[in-house]
């Protein structure tokens, strides 16, 4: 059988500043070695000040994740020599001896299947090495420290995975459930960072690093089965090693070995005391949860008769069901929901096509009034939808730019009527034998009325003129 | 000018206009330029800003203006402790050209309350030692006897202000650091409670022990000292709130029925006899002044030095990795190096001591020995500190001799680091559970060497102990420093 666990790194990038100084959390885009202090830089004589609102964030994440949060927390450093570590060692957390760490003992269930999650843990991300050129030939390395120190939340599961798909899936809840209570915005490059560890069948534990973003990780998983199996095939063990995932061949490729012999010389961090996380701490931070996304789902079935898959789709993603929260009404809802999931989504599935549209939530909430109204065709609205998305114009503009007025008067309805009933002879006979055959004709209607033509209307005067 | 009064009595000379402290700075100056040949105990000299701010100062008072409450008193600074625009060496060739660009916060409490800061003194490097003789830039030597060590490893500290080369001096004390050369020096050393004092600008050797604590001639302005650089800090989590504490308040409160106990396990075997007798001595005056004074037994401290040492190296191991020259240190170009080979290239300039520390620190932390040495020490640490609760439960204070030996000679122990560890076994205590202890001169050897008692208090009973402290101080009448 296949295993397969996931070390999932996660920025708490909702954060204001760094994880022990007043750095600015947001590092991105700045001048190289700008955002940093005596504290990122662990120059001789600074001290770290833990930043309280990580360790709620990070608490968070335990809660959403179903972790157990021990009543008190503390932290480790974590030893090892590396250029983009200015103290050359890490802190972090560490469950040795005793759980310390910010959660442990989890689950998360897809498609029925368990997930466990073994332990979370919050600690400063290194810095940023840049070369000239690749890792392996450059002769000038570079280290940017606006990164250092930045809240990251270590998420590790146990080996519960048994394909690359279940990992992909999981990674989109996981994703999902951490933009939804608002602790990190996973689509920012760098945000969420997967390494995976996989066996076959009794073999030996390979791991796979420095996967680039968290979709390659899937690519990386199936290289590495295919890569074990081969190895099985040909009765050569597999080494338990850490293998690199290389973006550009998309292969893994085998790590120094050496690395895995590191040890860590794990030791109490004593400048941050002991965080004492009670009861009453834990309540507060439940009731400040967002609602979660099983139950916003729930709410969308049951209170708005939201079909379940729409609900499905529309209750996982934030920028889409906070939009619907904000433009429905009780009467609209089901509208909303339909425009958002069948035709808004499919204009922008990528976080940079969401940043793009320039709707709001009276754009659509004027959209499904015009249709529930009848003022306007689905088919018409999909079209203003697909403007409004690109301009921002409002939906009356919309309406008269593209000429999209609905045709619902009879007068004029019944002059197309009759103009397709002469072009039309033999399939006006067929009707009059048979009923299935009357949806042609409505749809000759909307064709020559470029889909404005309310199709009620249409069939009424259409079934009208056949049996007179 | 008499360079040799207390602080206090200086704050007072200047406020009656008796002396300027342009004057007393550039007298302290001179006596720097002195003496410095024979004693080692600056790094760095400050004098034009030190001079510059005295004027600044003096010119604030004949104003009218308000000054601060140190009204430009002279002070040292070790060289662990961060200084903006000042070179911190931490005695170490890692640091040598090494200039913080903060001050640590003690310093720039001091700054606001019109200190001057004369100038950086002389460690053992890193703070890892109890003679100054580990100091990349040559030894510190005692003024009471060149030939002899100082004590440490804050020796720049103690014997800055016993030679009259400042008034006060800022020292770090991570098992005996500011206790050890205040007993070797003849002035008064407090290291407070873990907590009190902010360590942020303290350079980590062992930061789970360490404490910045004041050195200087009396109890009072010891107390004065502390008042200014005590408190929660902002950039140091484990500070403690001390409330509205005033430690210069009823220092002449007596010890009248207070009890006393005298630590069995510190006064012992392996003490000089000179020691001995001043420790009974001290006992004696205490019970004239109407405390009661009995025996304590601490079996724990038995194994305290095994403790500390362990402990002390596992934090140092760590706190000191980060020194690898690539951010700051000295010249050493990384043309053809690839980190880890440049990194063990540089890190072999660290001095003998620093390396057997890092070393054995390491060790204790590696996988598999973790259990065996670091969390054995750490439940010596818990021993001690559950012992010595019940200790306080009977007694107010508890006395022991601050080193068990008198001064020696510099080099005489210095490939002996064994002999050189145990002699931190009465200070250490103090450090490993957290509580404030002081160092008070008392004595003075037959070979004219100094001889300090060290008197202890529970968490946070600074009060206390300085009154104790005071009072102890009122029944001497020791001689100038010779020098």
């Amino acid at each position: 059988m296949t295993k397969i666990g996931l070390e999932i790194h996660c920025q708490l990038t909702k954060l204001e500043s760094k994880l022990f100084c007043k750095c600015k959390a947001d590092y991105r885009s700045l001048p190289p070695n700008s955002n940093i202090c005596p504290v990122c830089v662990g120059l001789p004589g600074s001290l770290p000040m833990l930043n309280r609102k990580a360790v709620e964030k990070a608490a968070m994440i335990s809660l959403v994740l179903g972790c157990k949060i021990p009543e008190k927390i503390s932290f480790f450093r974590k030893n090892y020599f590396y250029p983009d570590l200015p103290k050359n060692f890490q802190i972090t957390q560490y469950n040795a001896y005793e759980p310390t760490s910010i959660g442990s003992e989890g689950k998360v269930e897809i498609e029925g299947k368990e997930i466990r999650i073994r332990r979370i843990q919050l600690e400063e991300d290194p810095g940023r090495l840049i070369y000239e050129g690749s890792s392996e030939k450059t002769l000038i390395t570079l280290v940017d420290y606006n990164r250092a120190g930045t809240p990251l939340v270590e998420i590790v599961t146990e080996p519960d995975f048994e394909t690359p798909r279940q990992v992909r899936i999981f990674l989109n809840v996981l994703a999902d459930l951490v933009e939804n209570i608002g602790v990190s915005d996973p689509y920012i490059e760098g945000a969420l960072r997967v390494d995976g560890n996989i066996s076959l069948e009794k073999g030996n534990r390979v791991e796979i690093k420095n996967v680039g973003s968290f979709r390659d990780i899937e690519k990386a998983l199936h290289f590495e089965i295919t890569r074990q199996q081969s190895l099985v095939a040909r009765k050569i063990p597999v080494q338990a090693e850490t293998r690199h995932w290389d973006e550009a061949r998309k292969i893994t490729v085998s790590a120094r070995s050496k690395e895995e012999e590191e040890d860590y010389r794990y030791v109490p961090e004593a400048d941050i005391p002991v965080v004492v996380i009670d009861t009453n701490t834990i309540a507060t931070l439940q009731r400040q949860m967002p609602e979660s996304i099983i139950a916003k789902r729930e709410r969308y079935i049951k209170k708005y008769d939201i079909p379940p898959q729409v609900a499905d789709v529309l209750s996982s993603d934030k920028f889409y069901s906070d939009l619907f929260e904000n433009a429905h009404s009780e009467t609209n809802a089901r509208e909303i929901a339909n425009i958002i999931t069948t035709d808004l989504m499919g204009f922008a599935d990528t976080r940079e096509k969401k940043m793009e549209l320039k709707i709001n939530a009276k754009h659509l909430l004027d959209l499904a009034d015009a249709i529930i109204n009848k003022k306007i065709t689905r088919n018409s609205g999909k079209l203003a939808l697909q403007e409004m998305v690109k301009t921002g114009k409002s939906l009356s503009e919309v309406i008269s730019m593209l000429d999209l007025g609905h045709v619902s008067d009879t007068f004029s309805l019944e002059k197309i009527v009759d103009e397709v009933f002469k072009e039309e002879e033999k399939a006006v006979s067929d009707a009059k034998q048979n009923a299935d055959s009357v949806n042609y004709l409505v749809g000759k209607v909307m064709k020559k009325t470029k889909g404005k033509a309310d199709p009620s209307t249409t069939i009424e005067i259409v079934r009208k003129k056949l049996s007179s | 000018m008499n360079l040799g009064i207390s602080a206090t009595e200086f704050l007072s000379q200047v406020r009656e206009g008796n002396v300027s402290v342009e004057e007393f700075v550039a007298e302290t100056i001179d006596r720097i330029q002195k003496v410095e040949g024979k004693i080692h105990a600056y790094l760095t000299i400050d004098d034009k800003n030190a001079l510059e701010k005295a004027k600044m100062i003096d010119k604030k008072i004949r104003n009218k203006e308000k000054v601060g409450s140190c009204l430009g008193m002279p002070i040292s600074i070790k060289d662990n402790i961060c200084t903006a625009g000042l070179k911190t060496t931490c005695a170490s060739k890692m640091l040598e050209n090494f200039i913080a660009p903060y001050d640590a916060t003690v310093v720039s409490k001091l700054k606001t309350e019109d200190a001057i800061i004369l100038g950086k003194v002389n460690l053992d490097e890193f703070a890892m030692g109890s003679t100054t003789e580990f100091s990349y830039f040559g030894p510190t030597k005692n003024p009471w006897n060149i030939e002899y060590v100082p004590g440490g490893s804050s020796g720049g500290s103690g014997v800055s202000v016993s030679a009259l080369e400042s008034l006060i001096s800022l020292g770090s004390d991570t098992g005996g650091s500011v206790r050890s050369p205040s007993s070797f020096c003849s002035v008064v050393g407090l290291k407070p409670t873990y907590g009190l004092v902010s360590r942020y600008g303290l350079v980590s050797y062992a930061n789970s022990i360490e404490q910045i604590g004041p050195v200087a001639r009396t109890v009072e302005d010891v107390a004065f000292i502390l008042n200014i650089i005590s408190g929660l800090d902002a950039h140091d989590n484990t500070t403690l709130d001390k409330g509205n504490a005033d430690y210069t308040k009823d220092l002449d409160a007596g010890v009248s029925g207070k009890k006393i106990g005298m630590i069995i396990q510190m006064t012992g075997d392996g003490i000089d006899k000179e020691v001995a007798s001043a420790t009974n001595k001290a006992i004696s005056k205490f019970e004239d002044l109407g405390a009661e004074c009995s025996s304590i037994s601490l079996d724990a401290v038995e194994h305290s030095v095994a403790a500390y040492y362990t402990i002390a190296s596992a934090e140092a191991s760590s706190n000191l990795s980060r020194y690898d020259n690539l951010r700051y240190g000295f010249d050493f170009g990384t043309e053809g190096y690839e980190f880890k080979a440049y990194a063990s290239k540089v890190r072999s300039n660290f001095g003998p001591e620093v390396t057997r520390r890092m070393l054995l620190g390491a060790f204790v932390l590696s996988t598999g020995y973790y259990g065996k040495y670091y969390l054995k020490a750490q439940k010596v640490r818990a021993m001690i500190k559950s012992q010595l609760d019940e200790a306080f439960k009977k007694v107010d204070l508890l006395i022991a001799p601050t080193m068990p030996i008198l001064p020696f000679k510099i080099g005489e122990k210095i490939d002996d680091p064994l002999t050189l560890y145990l002699l931190d076994i009465n200070t250490i205590t103090a450090n490993l559970s957290g509580i404030p202890a002081i160092s008070v001169p008392f004595d003075i050897s037959s070979s004219g060497l100094p001889i300090g008692i060290q008197l202890l208090a529970n968490t946070l009973q600074e009060n206390k102990l300085l009154q104790a402290a005071y009072a102890l101080q009122q029944t001497t009448h020791l001689p100038k420093v010779p020098l």
